[in-house]
C-alpha cells in the first residue's frame, strides 16, 4: 500500500503537469479555427449529454496536420531548427570540452572558483543577457567598435540579425549545460590512467583519444542532449538575435499563436515538435540507464 | 640450473642495466632525490624501501619517464634515457592504483600496449593468451575491471605491464591494496613470475617484510638518500646505521662509549651501575668514541639464572609480554628503566611458559650478536 502511494505520487505529478496539458494541446490541434473565445471549435458541451460528446468527437479531424505537410514553411522550419540545434550543439561541445578539461586539470583549490564562474551567468536574467548580446553584436556595437579601433576591419560586420548571432547566443547561453556534465565525468577520472596509457606506448594525443574521450563519453552525451533538446524549440534567442532569414520552429509556433491567432495549427506544430523531441529524450534516458548499469 | 649464486653486484665485470649517476631531483625548494648513484643489474628483483616521502616513488617515476632528473643522468643499458619520453622507453610500470582502463575488458587492457606497437593480430592474440595463462586469468578475459576482485585486478595490472616484455618492470606498491594473507601468496607469485620471465623488477614499497621476501637486493632510503644497498640478509644482520637497523625489523638500540680491548673487540660502557658490554666489530673505533649497539630481540636469550659462560648478561624484570602465537616478545625492564626486548620461539604450550609478569630474569647475548655502529 505504502509502495503504491509512493509510486503514485510522481505519476500523478506527471499526469497533472505533462499529460493533461498535452492532451489539451492535442485536442486543440484536432479542432478548427473560429472567431470566438477560445478561438477554436468544437468545445465540449457536457450539458448535451452523450449526443454532445459524440458530436464533439465527430468534429475533430487531422486537417491541421495535413496542412503542415502542404505548406513547406513548416517542415523547413523543423528541419532548420534541427540543423541549428545540431550545429550549435557541436559548437557548444567544441567550446565547452576544453573548458571542462581545463577545469578538471586545474589545481584542486581553484576548482570551486572556476565552477562558480561557469554558473555565475545564471544569476542574471536570461533575457537581459541576450539583450546584452544585441548591444555587443549590433553594427554600432562593442565588438565592431573594438575591431574597427584595432584596425582588423574597416567596415562594420553585420552579425546581429543573422544565423551567426543565433549561434553565438545559443553557445553562450547553453555552455554551462555542456561544461558541467563533462567536467564531472573528467574530474572523476584517475590521472594515473593517462600515465598508464603513456607508459604502454601512447603519445599524449593517443592517450587523450583512447582514454580521456571514452571515459568522458557519458558526460559528452549528457551535455549534448541537455543543449540540443531545448535548442530545437528555442524561441527567445532566434527572435532577438536572428533575422528574417532565421527559421526556427519556436518562432513559427509563436507567430501562429499570437500573430495569426490560429491556435489549432499552432497546437499541431507543437505536437509534432514534441514528437521530434521525444526521440532524443528517449535516447538520452537509455544512455543514462546504461550508464547507471555500468556503474554497478 | 646454474648453481652459482646470483650476485652480479659483486662481479666487477657485470654491466648494470640501470645506472643512476649523481642524480638529484628537486621540486621547487624541496629536494626529493639528493645526489644519488646506484647500479641495478639485469634479472635483479630490486626493492626501494623507505618511509613515505623518502623519494622512492620519485626514483620510480624517473625510471618510467614521468619525471626527469634536475641533475645527473639515468642510464638504461648504457644509454642515457633522460630525453626519452615514457611511451618510447622499454620500461613498463605497474601502478599502485593499478590504473586499469575501466572501459576496456581484461583482454583489451592486456592487449593495449601491444596494439600501440602495431603487433600483428595472430601474434598479439597469442601474447595476450600467454599473459592470461601466466597470471591465471583465462576465465576473466571478457570481464571489465570492475567485475573482478582486488587480487585479480592486481594480476591484470601485472599482466598488462609485462605484456610488452619490457627490459625493466617497475612496481609501485604492487601489493598495497591487498589484505595480508593474499599479499603473502602474491609475493611468492611475483617472485615466480619474475623468475619465469627473467625481467628485471624494481619494486617500491614501504613494507620491509615485503621487500625482504621478494627482493634480491634492498635499498633503504631516507630523505632522498640511499642509506644502505645490500641483500636482505646483509641489511638485517649488518645494518650500517641506526636508521637502517631501526627501520628493518625490531631492534634494541643501546647508546654507549667504546673502548678497544684487543683485536676487533670493544668494551662498551653504557649506563651507570650496569656492567659494560662486549661486542666485536670489524669497524675500528677510537677509545671513548660514542657508539650505538644494535641487538635483534631474537638474539637475546632470556633465562632465570645468570648463564655461566655468557659474555654479556644483564638483569631485569619482565615488564610486558607480547604473545604472537609462534613467538613471544618479552619487554624486560632494567634497574635504570631501560627496556630491552627479547624474543623466544614458543616451542612449548603457553601454559608451560617459564616467565610471567614481574619475574626477575637475566638477558644475555654473545659478543657477535650485536652490531656496533658509529655515531
Amino acid at each position: 500500500m505504502r509502495r503504491a502511494v509512493l509510486i503514485a505520487i510522481p505519476y500523478v505529478w506527471l499526469l497533472a503537469l505533462f499529460l493533461v496539458p498535452f492532451l489539451i494541446v492535442l485536442k486543440i490541434s484536432l479542432s478548427d479555427t473560429a472567431l470566438a473565445i477560445p478561438p477554436y471549435t468544437p468545445t465540449l458541451d457536457l450539458s448535451a449529454g452523450w449526443a454532445g460528446i459524440r458530436e464533439f468527437f465527430g468534429q475533430l479531424d487531422l486537417e491541421n496536420f495535413v496542412w503542415l505537410t502542404e505548406d513547406d514553411l513548416y517542415w523547413k522550419a523543423y528541419l532548420s531548427s534541427v540543423k541549428i540545434a545540431l550545429i550549435s550543439t557541436l559548437l557548444t561541445l567544441l567550446v565547452g570540452y576544453p573548458i571542462a578539461y581545463a577545469m578538471a586539470r586545474a589545481p584542486e583549490e581553484w576548482r570551486p572558483t572556476l565552477m562558480m564562474l561557469v554558473i555565475l551567468p545564471f544569476w542574471t536574467s536570461f533575457l537581459i543577457r541576450v539583450y546584452a548580446w544585441m548591444g555587443i553584436l549590433s553594427n554600432e556595437g562593442y565588438l565592431n567598435q573594438l575591431l574597427l579601433w584595432t584596425g582588423i576591419i574597416s567596415t562594420p560586420l553585420t552579425i546581429l540579425n543573422t544565423n551567426t548571432a543565433v549561434y553565438i547566443g545559443i553557445v553562450y547561453t547553453y555552455l554551462p549545460f555542456m561544461i558541467l556534465p563533462i567536467y564531472s565525468a573528467l574530474e572523476r577520472m584517475d590521472g594515473s590512467l593517462i600515465e598508464a596509457a603513456e607508459d604502454l606506448g601512447c603519445s599524449r594525443l593517443q592517450a587523450f583519444w583512447l582514454i580521456t574521450i571514452p571515459l568522458s563519453r557519458p558526460g559528452i552525451i549528457a551535455g549534448c542532449f541537455l543543449v540540443m533538446i531545448p535548442v530545437i524549440g528555442e524561441f527567445v534567442i532566434p527572435s532577438l538575435l536572428g533575422g528574417s532569414g532565421t527559421l526556427m520552429i519556436g518562432k513559427v509556433l509563436w507567430e501562429e499563436f499570437f500573430s495569426n491567432r490560429d491556435w489549432p495549427v499552432a497546437s499541431a506544430v507543437a505536437v509534432i515538435l514534441l514528437l521530434i523531441l521525444v526521440i532524443p529524450i528517449v535516447l538520452f534516458q537509455r544512455n543514462q540507464q546504461k550508464q547507471a548499469e555500468a556503474d554497478q | 640450473m646454474n648453481s652459482t649464486v646470483f650476485a652480479p653486484w659483486d662481479d666487477p665485470q657485470a654491466k648494470p642495466l640501470i645506472q643512476f649517476r649523481n642524480v638529484s631531483k628537486r621540486f621547487g625548494a624541496f629536494t626529493a632525490i639528493d645526489n644519488l648513484s646506484l647500479d641495478i643489474y639485469e634479472r635483479e628483483f630490486f626493492a626501494l624501501l623507505g618511509p613515505s616521502g623518502c623519494g622512492k616513488t620519485t626514483m620510480m617515476r624517473m625510471l618510467a619517464g614521468f619525471e626527469t632528473p634536475t641533475e645527473g643522468h639515468i642510464l638504461l643499458s648504457g644509454q642515457d634515457i633522460d630525453p626519452i619520453p615514457p611511451n618510447k622507453r622499454a620500461v613498463n610500470m605497474m601502478f599502485q592504483s593499478y590504473a586499469l582502463f575501466p572501459h576496456l575488458s581484461i583482454w583489451e587492457n592486456i592487449a593495449f600496449g601491444l596494439r600501440r606497437d602495431r603487433m600483428p593480430k595472430a601474434e598479439l592474440e597469442a601474447r595476450v593468451e600467454e599473459m592470461l595463462r601466466l597470471t591465471r586469468l583465462e576465465q576473466f578475459a571478457r570481464r571489465k575491471p570492475h567485475q573482478i576482485s582486488g587480487g585479480q585486478r592486481q594480476r591484470v595490472a601485472l599482466a598488462r605491464s609485462l605484456a610488452k616484455a619490457p627490459k625493466l618492470l617497475l612496481l609501485d606498491e604492487p601489493l598495497g591494496a591487498l589484505d595480508k594473507k593474499l599479499r603473502q601468496d602474491t609475493q611468492f607469485e611475483l617472485m615466480d613470475i619474475q623468475e619465469k620471465t627473467g625481467t628485471t623488477f624494481v619494486i617500491v614499497t614501504h613494507d620491509q617484510e615485503e621487500a625482504m621476501t621478494v627482493a634480491s637486493r634492498v635499498a633503504v632510503m631516507d630523505q632522498g638518500k640511499l642509506m644502505q644497498v645490500a641483500t636482505p640478509d646483509r641489511i638485517y644482520e649488518t645494518p650500517n646505521s641506526v636508521y637502517v637497523a631501526d627501520f628493518i625489523g625490531d631492534v634494541n638500540i643501546i647508546e654507549g662509549r667504546a673502548t678497544a680491548q684487543g683485536d676487533e673487540s670493544y668494551r662498551i660502557d653504557w649506563a651507570e651501575g650496569q656492567p659494560p658490554l662486549t661486542a666485536s666489530s670489524p669497524t675500528s673505533l677510537s677509545n671513548g668514541q660514542g657508539c650505538h649497539l644494535a641487538i635483534r630481540p631474537e638474539k637475546v636469550t632470556i633465562s632465570a639464572e645468570r648463564p655461566a659462560e655468557a659474555i654479556n648478561a644483564i638483569q631485569g624484570k619482565v615488564h610486558d609480554i607480547a604473545y604472537l602465537g609462534n613467538l613471544s616478545t618479552y619487554h624486560v625492564e632494567l634497574a635504570n628503566g631501560t627496556i630491552i626486548k627479547a624474543q623466544t620461539a614458543n616451542t612449548r604450550r603457553i601454559s608451560r611458559r617459564s616467565f610471567t609478569w614481574e619475574d626477575p630474569v637475566w638477558l644475555s647475548w654473545t659478543a657477535t650478536a650485536a652490531v656496533l655502529l658509529e655515531n
